[in-house]
């Protein structure tokens, strides 16, 4: 009874172990991934720009793009740049795609909304309080043509953004209006790209994108991409490190349950020693007993590993983790040689024992 | 034909010689006791002929066979195949019941056949309770499920650690009865006991001293 007793509490500590082993492997595995979405909100990731010249043609552009798997890529946003004047005051004038710019640079904080007309403009936070125009008002905008002409449209004010950077002295407007300003289409000066992808990932797609359209550089924004790989590594290395202890509790666990279970046994050891079992039917009982320990263990705690990393993914990411198919299997090797890792010191304990204590009582 | 030898054997545990050149013989179909008080050597003596430890000194032959430059394993293997062994505190496994603890030997000596354990058990008088738990048997039942599992192997040499020590009058009675038998079947028996009256029923008694052989009583 006693010993069932022990047996079970090896086999918790077992089954907690494999719990939070696969749990925390599941969660590491998919940290990329759930994280990838995260990520997304610190802007975009890679940044295509002409590899000679000013601009960038979009067709060249879009081409190279077509190489980013569909569900990895969360926004693509063109800019073109253009020097306009307001009032005799020089400004820079972005010309992009609004649907695409929300998704690349998901943290800008914009008051108003962004331009749906054509003739709308939106102002970086700068220009609205150095000029004190205020959201609905009009504005003068005037420049050059690409062949030198001069051009002026009214526009209107229909929001101010605020990006934290030089973009906040900005007039942003749809990049068709820019275009129909200057008279000239289908370029740009960059073309930023929001992709969920690991760094590895995005420079072995740089390198592709190069081969396939020469005319674009892609370039890794490296403050973006090395802070998401920062993090990660960190995470990892956190599970890895919480993952180790808790294997190694397991083990002083089962190894000291097995120790005890050795020591009240001796006995009966000593008893099977001089009816004649080997050392070797001796250790491969006890390693029996850890392998079916390890076993039931390690599938309790796959179970139950899935459980707990489906409940941490839902209420930390909000949404189900992906497990891979062979982690299960893996967390039940790995609680199975744990285990008898752990019986190791027990089983030459029990080897150790000599068949001579059964006489006299000894 | 002797079956056990042991010639000028000693054994010293630092400074104590707990046997001193003993020389002893026992004949195949024997029935020996070695009687002792305590500390004249009869637990290290039995654990000698039960290959369960080597002389610092001497020879012992078993069936001749000589052990005492046997390994640790090839003396495991000599005790599986030739020692049949009775203990005083029976040492039956609590978990089994009585059949299975007599299969216990049979596994571990070659592969367990429940016909021939329970035949063992009925040599006994215990085919009805083949399938009791040692708890559920008395002192006297016990023993000699401990002498059927010792039995089950067909030892040539039967090594009983005082097997009446533990038994009222009437278990002692039935016990010796089983000796009695298995001697007139032809088995070489070796008890030790303080028991003058088991003692009595052996051809010889061995009477150790401070380790060395005192005296030899033949009937």
């Amino acid at each position: 009874m006693r010993r069932k007793s022990r047996m079970t509490v090896a086999l918790f500590a077992v089954a907690i172990g494999a719990t939070v082993l696969l749990g925390m492997t599941a969660i590491s595995y998919d940290i990329p991934r759930q994280m990838g979405r995260e990520f997304r909100s610190y802007g975009a990731n890679m940044v295509l720009v002409p590899s000679s010249g000013a601009r960038l043609e979009i067709s060249d552009a879009m081409r190279a793009a077509r190489l980013i798997p569909p569900a990895s890529l969360v926004g693509l946003t063109p800019y073109r740049y253009e020097m306009v004047r307001v009032n005799m005051q020089g400004y820079t004038a972005a010309g992009t795609n609004f649907d695409e710019a929300a998704k690349t640079s998901p943290y800008w904080s914009v008051t108003g909304h962004y331009p749906k007309d054509p003739l709308d403009v939106m102002i970086g936070s700068d220009i609205a309080e150095f000029t004190k125009l205020p959201l609905g008002a009009a504005m003068s905008l005037s420049g050059r043509t690409e062949e030198g002409n001069r051009f002026a449209r009214d526009v209107r004010i229909s929001g101010i953004v605020r990006t934290g950077s030089a973009e906040d002295g900005f007039i942003f407007m749809k990049l068709e209006t820019l275009e129909e300003m200057t008279g000239s289409s289908g370029v740009a000066e960059l073309v930023e790209v929001s992709v969920t992808m690991n760094e590895a990932e995005l420079t072995s797609l740089a390198a592709r994108m190069r081969e396939e359209a020469p005319s674009v550089s892609p370039n890794l924004v490296k403050r973006v991409t090395q802070s998401e790989a920062t993090v990660l590594t960190k995470l990892q290395s956190l599970v890895f490190l919480v993952s180790s202890v808790v294997l190694v509790l397991t083990m002083i666990c089962v190894g000291t349950t097995m120790m005890t279970v050795v020591m009240e046994r001796r006995k009966e050891i000593g008893l099977k020693k001089a009816l004649g079992a080997g050392n070797d039917s001796i250790s491969a009982e006890f390693l029996a007993e850890g392998l079916i320990l390890g076993a039931a263990g390690g599938i309790l705690g796959a179970f139950f590993g899935y459980m707990f990393a489906q409940a941490v993914s839902m209420n930390v990411f909000g949404r189900a983790v992906s497990i891979n198919w062979y982690l299960p299997f893996i967390s039940v090797l790995v609680s199975i040689l744990v285990t008898m890792a752990a019986c190791m010191l027990p089983v030459r304990r029990a080897a150790d024992v000599e068949p001579a204590i059964v006489l006299r009582g000894e | 034909m002797n079956i056990l030898e042991l010639k000028g054997v000693s054994m010293i545990y630092g400074a104590v010689r707990a046997l001193d050149d003993v020389s002893i013989s026992v004949k195949e179909g024997e029935w020996a006791a070695i009687m002792g008080p305590s500390g004249s050597g009869k637990t290290t003596m039995m654990n000698i002929i039960g290959c369960m430890d080597r002389p610092t000194s001497g020879s012992v032959f078993l069936d001749g066979e000589e052990l005492s430059s046997l390994s640790p394993s090839q003396l495991t293997g000599i005790r599986r195949d030739k020692i049949g062994l009775i203990f005083q505190q029976f040492h039956l496994i609590s978990y089994l019941t009585a059949l299975e603890n007599v299969m216990v030997a049979q596994y571990y000596h070659s592969m367990i056949d429940e016909k021939e354990a329970l035949s063992a058990l009925e040599r006994v008088g215990l085919q009805d309770r083949a399938k009791h738990l040692p708890r559920q048997l008395s002192g006297g039942e016990q023993q000699r499920v401990c002498i059927a599992r010792a039995l089950i192997n067909y030892p040539r040499l039967i090594l009983a650690d005082e097997p009446t020590g533990n038994l009222d009058e009437t278990n002692e009675g039935i016990v010796i009865d089983i000796f009695r038998r298995l001697h007139g079947e032809g088995s070489t028996i070796i008890v030790v006991t303080h028991d003058p009256e088991v003692a009595e029923e052996a051809e010889r008694t061995i009477y150790l001293e401070h380790g060395r052989v005192a005296n030899v009583v033949k009937r």
